[in-house]
């Protein structure tokens, strides 16, 4: 498909821009000398690079990407094109799960707290879609409600918690995403997005099928359960490597799918690699933003895709209103 | 109503006094200031909250679903960043306040006049909308907060909550003669607020002009949601929370019963779970997040129980 | 050849199907009728596996319906519920190429995309193969979960309804199609249809529900008849021979007759 070579290549071109961009001033040029040169002074700027920019490239790339296909899959498995970790309480779940760990075994590997995580989000959109059920008035809309309205209220139990422990900014930093704190040996368990996504594709039809309801998996032969129990299981894990990682990044995986969908309709397997690429490409776009309107300071990427997130959701909400309510 | 009023009574006296050490020259004014701040946000929140689901035909809707109060927090924040905090710092703490309520009536009757008469949109496109305006005033308003002073990591954060102890005790007064006008201007329209229950066409018909209430109420919505903000912070779900529960106890659709047992629920929920939480518990800044966590169970109970109307 | 013995399923306190007995014969096309609220739909879902049963048993080529394996059914039996509402954007070529996905496994083949190529021809597709379902007719629509569900390449099939949403021209060319599939491709095809005619003019097979219940069953001469239906559906009908078949005239009082009929 030509059309997602060129995607793929604005996408490398502000990898690359991304690679430039930040406080200790990296030219390719200077980069080029400190590889080739015997100048021992720019080989600083090598260690900056590989030891800061490098990694936070690759972690806005892996975030982006695993959490855009997270909103899709979502999507597809509640049948609702509202739905994305951040407005079905899996966001919040994840949260909850770290602080848990940091509160009750404080010590634990970053391993531990991430797989605790994912139980809690687990729980937490599986607790979603069972209150779902019992939702009379399935309206299309109802369903991003409710789930917003979970969010809301684990985010009160962890607040509480927080306000007690003293945790409130730590609480922050989950639901805030930032990649300023990125660098090398703090970023690796983002990889697992990554093959996360890879699993995605692989049974990228299950979730297609499961998107036209539960009487066509049961015709076509699959079994309903386990593949809600596989892309929940999936969402879960994206989100809480993403937020432990980096922090949440709201809307992501809502905006992305949608335009995608708008373009190529929802046939997962056609779709996944425009929704990935749009991910990281639309991530890659607001944390260069955030780190040049204020140059030398930085303005979290949470922040600024709360801004853009919500906007576009709204344009999104808006303009469908009128055919969806 | 006898009865809320009696409770009312008894947990004021219960806030003015227990656990009190220390002089009453200072107990006394430094409480009472307080029990007044607790009691302007629970009649504003509460009266707003009741025009408001009114002129919205629905009872999940609040100004602080909405939106509201975080666009109170972004045009604060735009002030800040348009004129300069040096600046606006010089100027006396009443008159800036009245400035931001003037900003805010403008801005927010706008808004929501388009949203809400604009286009006909179900109720939950509204509520869905007004959620998501509310992340992106909020987003925005951080956006804003670190362009000014990308050092300040929390100053915003702070002010997303609500705290009944750390509020500016100048505003009090300004906030208080704010109130009392608004407050009567809703107790005007009472009547007319009952016959909008009835819906647009029958309130037209009946020779209600529809535009002109709605924006009336809206004006009055802006300023009370602007003195319950400016005073405490925003707190979601509180209005949901007493409006339901004046539904519930008033035992009347007529606003001249309804509008008066929320407020005196309001004020009743606030200093009675204040007194309880801050004496009893030695809780502090707690209570505004209990109260997220119940309104936010009665609010996903409603949509369960699919009461929307 | 479809089993089914004594079906039961249950919502709350009301039997919607109450103790189904009934065995179709392999090959022939076999209409469901009977008044709303029969339990038509419920049992035609039972059968498909679409819904548990609550009591009794549904074999399907002698399959237990709800202890074999789902793949191995989907093989077999390939079903249409009446409701096919769809919040993704899919394709209609996307729609029917899923139908194939118990034979694929989701590794498409040439085989196929012949499959999916002739099912489209069938249902005369071609020509919106590759718009977006959502920015189609109700009509199209439904032709496109029927050529979804043919392409599943099974020899049972069970429709729900598949005359909804389509035009007196577009009904009846689906049912002459469904009339080919019994006889050239000798599928075994279950439908529910409301309008008694449809049913007369292209059954083999007639049964008719009420109340949960089979009242008769038979063919289109034995089912078709005025005592029968009046007693069915609660309402005085009269059946006239036309062009050597039987068709129903139903008569609300103090009116004049009205003939429900699309062909």
């Amino acid at each position: 498909m030509p059309r997602l070579g060129a995607v793929a290549g604005v996408v490398g071109l502000l990898t690359i821009v991304s690679l430039f961009v930040g406080v200790g001033d990296v030219t390719p040029a200077s980069l080029a000398n400190a590889v080739f040169g015997a100048d021992d002074g720019s080989r600083h700027d090598v260690l900056l690079v590989l030891a800061s920019r490098v990694p936070r490239t690759i972690a806005i790339l892996l975030a982006g990407a695993g959490m855009a296909i997270a909103g899709q899959i979502m999507q597809l498995l509640s049948r609702n094109r509202f739905v994305e970790p951040s407005t079905a309480g899996t966001v919040e779940s994840a949260a909850i799960g770290i602080l848990a760990v940091t509160v009750l075994a404080p010590g634990a590997p970053v391993m531990v707290k991430m797989l605790v995580a994912t139980v809690t989000a687990l729980a937490g959109t599986a607790l979603f879609l069972r209150i779902l059920r019992h939702v009379p008035l399935r309206s299309v809309l109802v369903v991003p409600l409710v789930g917003l309205m979970l969010g809301g209220i684990i985010n009160a139990v962890s607040t509480f918690f927080a306000y007690r422990l003293d945790l409130v900014q730590s609480l922050n930093t989950w639901m805030t995403g930032d990649f300023s704190g990125v660098l090398r040996g703090r970023y690796e368990l983002l990889w697992l997005t990554f093959a996360l996504v890879v699993v995605a594709y692989l049974v990228a039809d299950r979730f297609t099928v499961a998107g036209m309801g539960q009487d066509f998996v049961t015709n076509l032969g699959m079994n309903y359960r386990a593949v809600l129990a596989l892309g929940l299981s999936i969402v879960s894990m994206v989100t809480a490597v993403v937020v432990v990682t980096v922090g949440a990044i709201p809307f992501l995986g809502l905006v992305v799918p949608n335009v995608v969908a708008l373009m190529f309709g929802d046939n997962l397997r056609r779709t996944a690699p425009w929704v990935a690429l749009g991910g990281a490409g639309f991530v890659l776009v607001c944390d260069l933003l955030g780190r040049t309107v204020r140059y030398p300071y930085e303005v979290p990427i949470g922040v600024v895709v709360g801004v853009v997130g919500s906007a576009a959701f709204l344009f999104l909400l808006l303009r469908r209103g009128a055919r969806v309510a | 109503m006898i009865g809320l009023g009696v409770g009312l009574l008894l947990a004021a006296i219960a806030f003015m006094t227990v656990g009190a050490k220390g002089s009453w020259d200072f107990v006394l004014p430094f409480r009472g200031t307080k029990l007044l701040a607790m009691t302007l946000v629970g009649v504003a929140v509460a009266v707003s909250t009741v025009m408001f689901q009114t002129v919205t035909d629905n009872r999940i809707l609040t100004p602080s679903i909405m939106g509201f109060d975080a666009l109170y927090l972004l045009l604060q924040t735009f002030l800040v960043f348009t004129i300069g905090s040096a600046r606006l710092a010089a100027v006396d703490g009443g008159v800036r306040f009245g400035g931001e309520v003037a900003v805010m009536v403008t801005f927010g009757v706008m808004l929501y006049r388009w949203l809400l008469i604009g286009a006909r949109r179900s109720v939950h496109v509204l509520v869905l909308a007004g959620i998501v305006l509310g992340v992106l005033f909020r987003s925005l308003s951080s956006f804003m907060q670190r362009l000014i002073d990308p050092n300040e990591f929390q100053v915003l954060q702070d002010a997303m909550f609500a705290s009944f102890n750390s509020f500016d005790r100048s505003l009090v007064w300004p906030a208080a003669g704010l109130l009392a006008v608004a407050v009567s201007v809703a107790w005007g329209l009472r009547r007319r607020l009952d016959v909008l229950l009835l819906g647009r066409e029958r309130a037209t018909s009946l020779g209600v002009d529809y535009r002109r209430t709605v924006g009336l109420v809206l004006v009055v919505v802006a300023v009370l949601v602007s003195v319950s903000t400016a005073l405490v912070g925003p707190i979601m779900f509180f209005g949901l929370l007493v409006a339901n529960l004046a539904y519930r106890i008033a035992g009347s659709h007529r606003h001249a019963v309804v509008m008066p047992a929320a407020a005196l629920l309001g004020v009743l929920a606030l200093v009675a779970g204040q007194t309880v939480l801050e004496r009893v518990f030695a809780f502090d800044t707690a209570l505004a997040v209990i109260i997220e966590f119940l309104g936010g169970i009665v609010f996903l109970a409603l949509l369960v129980r699919g009461e929307k109307r | 050849m479809i089993d089914v013995l004594d079906a039961v399923k249950t919502y709350g306190s009301v039997r919607v199907v109450d103790g189904v007995r009934l065995t179709l014969p392999a090959g022939g096309l076999t209409s469901i009728v009977g008044p709303n609220g029969a339990g038509k739909s419920t049992l035609l879902s039972l059968i498909a596996r679409l819904l548990e049963m609550d009591g009794g048993q549904v074999l399907v080529d002698g399959l237990d319906v709800t202890s074999t394996r789902s793949d191995v059914l989907a093989t077999r039996i390939a079903a249409l519920r009446q409701e096919n509402h769809l919040t993704s954007r899919l394709t209609v070529r996307d729609l029917v190429t899923f139908g194939r996905y118990p034979h694929s496994k989701g590794r498409t083949t040439p085989e196929d995309l012949e499959h999916v190529a002739r099912a489209l021809e069938f249902l005369d597709l071609e020509p919106l193969a590759d718009r977006f379902l959502d920015e189609m007719s109700g009509g199209q629509r439904q032709r496109a979960f029927v050529a979804m569900v043919l392409c599943q390449d099974t020899d049972v099939v069970l429709l729900d309804e598949p005359l909804n949403n389509l035009d007196p021209r577009h009904a009846v060319a689906m049912m002459e199609r469904l009339r080919a599939a019994v006889d050239e491709l000798g599928k075994t095809v279950v439908l529910v249809v409301h309008d008694i005619n449809v049913a007369a003019h292209y059954s083999d097979h007639i049964v008719a529900m009420c109340d949960g219940a089979v009242m008769v069953e038979g063919s289109p001469r034995e089912v078709i008849r005025p005592e029968v239906l009046s007693s069915v559906y609660g309402l005085p009908v009269e059946v006239h021979e036309i062009a050597g078949r039987p068709h129903a005239t139903y008569f609300p009082p103090g009116r004049p007759s009205v003939t429900f009929s699309i062909a």
